[in-house]
């Protein structure tokens, strides 16, 4: 009998490590045929545009699938200033715009997020809900009366009148990024600094700064891609002379009325992105990283 | 609270023994407010320019009268107080005409109020839904181990990555009537002639831009779930359905809910998309548009309780989310650091 069991046991086991194994192939087959679905979704519309980009005006509409009738007629069309396009100014725009924004906003971030990470006081709570209503506020609820004071001001058509809002829209993400990774760092650091005579604000320039480095360098390349997507307060405080590239890209008109001009505006739409997408794929941890930073633990 | 424990540690030396000592921690929470205070400032004046002040303005605004000519007397009047007509013109869809209060016509802003409503919370639900869905489908394979897996959480950053304006324009093309969805599918669909096909396209467009920022965080969330509790459970037979409905839901939960409210909020001012898209046309003008339309007609004042009402119900949302979901938004954004003590 305990023969008999024992051989049929035998028996069995290769046909059960059999069905386990692929059962596990085609469990890993599965895994990589929703992954390459999920590639192929995020990447195919980014790919047309390119392709389109490089399209001649007169296929705009073909639906080829890789590239042809390559031309750069339409990137030379999108830095064209004749349809009253200027891609140049707003490229300028969109830089100038965006580095103030995110230097200020990274200064101003990094004193709050101390002070919130830090710091003992009874208002912090406080202090945390009003960034976090900030951050929930409706862009379109500023647009009039922001408008109305920069007009008063004689600031529309300057940078502060797009700076200015966008630092306030840089500066809850700022504040609870930078917090998280504050919270994280090795303070005894300070404290031994302390101990061998530094001074509170040399302790923090001297021996943290350099250590969250990398959650300021994330910090900052998230802040400046918000400023560089912004549309809404750009499209109603900017003018012809400061006008951001998601306002270029939006008002983009072609040489033909009524006919809206493709290939041209995907030329202009990948010189927009391409500096995005490569900063996003080189900094790609540190990105995921800081989106993720305040929303889980 | 992680820095409470952490200060308090650091300052092991000097920890209140007696009345005379509790002083001295007394005097130095009193020196950390003020240099807290001091901290804080700019970004409190900078929030207090771009965001109270426009919000204390618009309220104000909302209840005053456009400066005009009087119709009947033909002269220049200066607005004055309002009352509630401003809010009325959108809620009971009431014009003036003539200096008669009338119900508005057809092709009044005021007359669009009950249906950019509509629309933007079916755009709001919709997108949310479904990115919700999809990107925990995403956040499910992202987190695997597999070769390859590198690509796929960089082309996951793409469509992130590229401007809401871009997305837009290259939604509409791919949209286009001989563009290359109808061209694929074999239909001859004019996208943005109509209203469904129009809502569906910036749903799609919407669901393609954002849905990755929510596979992220939903990621994030399911890896800090340590990995011997599935371990555990396979070990004593519980089936894949089980061990996600039993173990990754209720782990991820927090996380999960605090990307769904800030989704909904964000969803709820949608702009871009349908501005650039489809410019409101068909009933795709969501609250924001509206409230840009009215202030392109120069009438700032309704504009400002157009936007009021607009604030009213996110902020109320927000409540309700929050109440009903039980997610401690201030909590778990940004205060829990590692060394969560409670």
């Amino acid at each position: 009998m305990t023969t008999a069991t024992a051989t049929q046991d035998t028996q069995k086991a290769p046909h059960a490590k059999r069905r386990a194994r692929s059962r596990q192939r085609w469990a890993s087959a599965r895994t990589y045929i929703f992954a390459g679905v999920i590639v192929v979704w995020c990447l195919l519309p980014a790919y047309w545009m390119v392709v389109t980009s490089f399209r001649d005006v007169g296929f705009t509409y073909d639906a080829t699938p890789f590239f042809s009738h390559v031309t750069l007629d339409n990137y030379r069309a999108a830095f064209s200033t004749d349809t009253g396009n200027h891609l140049t100014r707003a490229l300028i725009n969109s830089l100038i715009v965006g580095v103030f924004t995110t230097v200020i906003a990274l200064i101003f971030g990094i004193f709050t997020a101390y002070a919130l990470a830090r710091l003992n006081f009874r208002a912090k709570y406080l202090v945390l809900g009003f960034i976090l209503a900030a951050s929930m506020f409706p862009g379109v609820a500023l647009v009039t009366p922001l408008f109305q004071l920069f007009t008063n001001l004689n600031w529309i058509g300057t940078y502060q009148a797009l700076i200015i809002p966008y630092i306030s829209f840089a500066l809850p993400l700022t504040i609870y990024i930078l917090v998280s990774f504050f919270r994280e760092m090795p303070w005894e650091l300070e404290e031994s600094a302390r101990i061998d005579g530094c001074t509170k604000s040399q302790a923090f320039r001297k021996i943290i700064m350099p250590l969250a480095a990398p959650g300021i360098f994330t910090t900052a390349i998230l802040a400046f891609i918000t400023s560089w997507n912004e549309f809404l307060i750009a499209s109603q405080l900017s003018n012809s002379q400061t006008q951001t590239v998601t306002v270029a890209i939006a008002s983009f008109t072609g040489s033909q009325p009524h006919q809206e001009p493709y290939t041209a505006i995907m030329a202009a739409a990948t010189i927009v992105t391409i500096p995005l997408v490569i900063m996003v794929l080189v900094f790609q941890r540190q990105i995921v990283a800081g989106l993720t930073a305040g929303a889980v633990k | 609270m992680a820095s409470e424990e952490q200060s308090s540690v650091a300052a092991g030396t000097e920890q209140p023994r007696s009345g005379k000592d509790e002083k001295v921690s007394h005097r130095k929470e009193a020196t950390q407010g003020r240099a807290a205070s001091l901290l804080i400032a700019p970004t409190f004046i900078v929030l207090s320019i771009v965001i109270v002040y426009p919000v204390v303005l618009a309220v104000i605004q909302s209840f005053q009268k456009d400066s005009g000519l009087d119709p009947k007397t033909g002269l220049f009047v200066a607005g004055g107080f309002a009352g509630l007509s401003n809010y009325k013109h959108w809620i009971l869809q009431q014009c003036t005409a003539g200096g008669v209060t009338v119900s508005c016509p057809p092709g009044n802003l005021g007359a669009q109020f009950w249906s950019s409503i509509g629309t933007t919370f079916f755009f709001a639900v919709a997108t949310v839904i479904l990115e919700t869905a999809i990107g925990f489908g995403m956040a499910v394979i992202m987190a695997r181990t597999f070769r390859g897996r590198g690509l796929l959480r960089a082309s996951v950053l793409v469509p992130w990555a590229i401007p809401t304006a871009v997305t837009a324009k290259l939604w509409v093309f791919i949209f286009a009537f001989e563009g290359i969805v109808n061209k694929i599918f074999g239909t001859s669909i004019l996208w943005t002639g109509s209203a469904n096909p129009a809502r569906a396209g910036i749903i799609i467009a919407d669901v393609w831009k954002t849905t990755p920022f929510m596979a992220l965080l939903i990621l994030a969330g399911l890896q800090i779930i340590p990995g011997d509790v599935y371990e555990a459970a396979k070990v004593d037979g519980v089936t894949a359905w089980q061990r996600f409905v039993h173990i990754t839901l209720p782990l991820v939960k927090p996380a999960l809910l605090v990307a769904v409210l800030f989704r909904t909020l964000d969803a709820l001012r949608m702009y871009d998309l349908p501005q650039i898209m489809t410019g409101g046309a068909n009933n795709t003008t969501t609250l924001s548009i509206l409230v840009v339309q009215e202030i392109r007609s120069g009438k700032f004042n309704s504009a400002a309780a157009l936007s009021t009402i607009t604030f009213i119900l996110i902020f109320l949302v927000a409540l309700i989310l929050v109440r009903a979901l039980g997610i401690n938004a201030v909590e778990t954004t940004t205060v829990s650091g590692k060394g969560k003590a409670k």
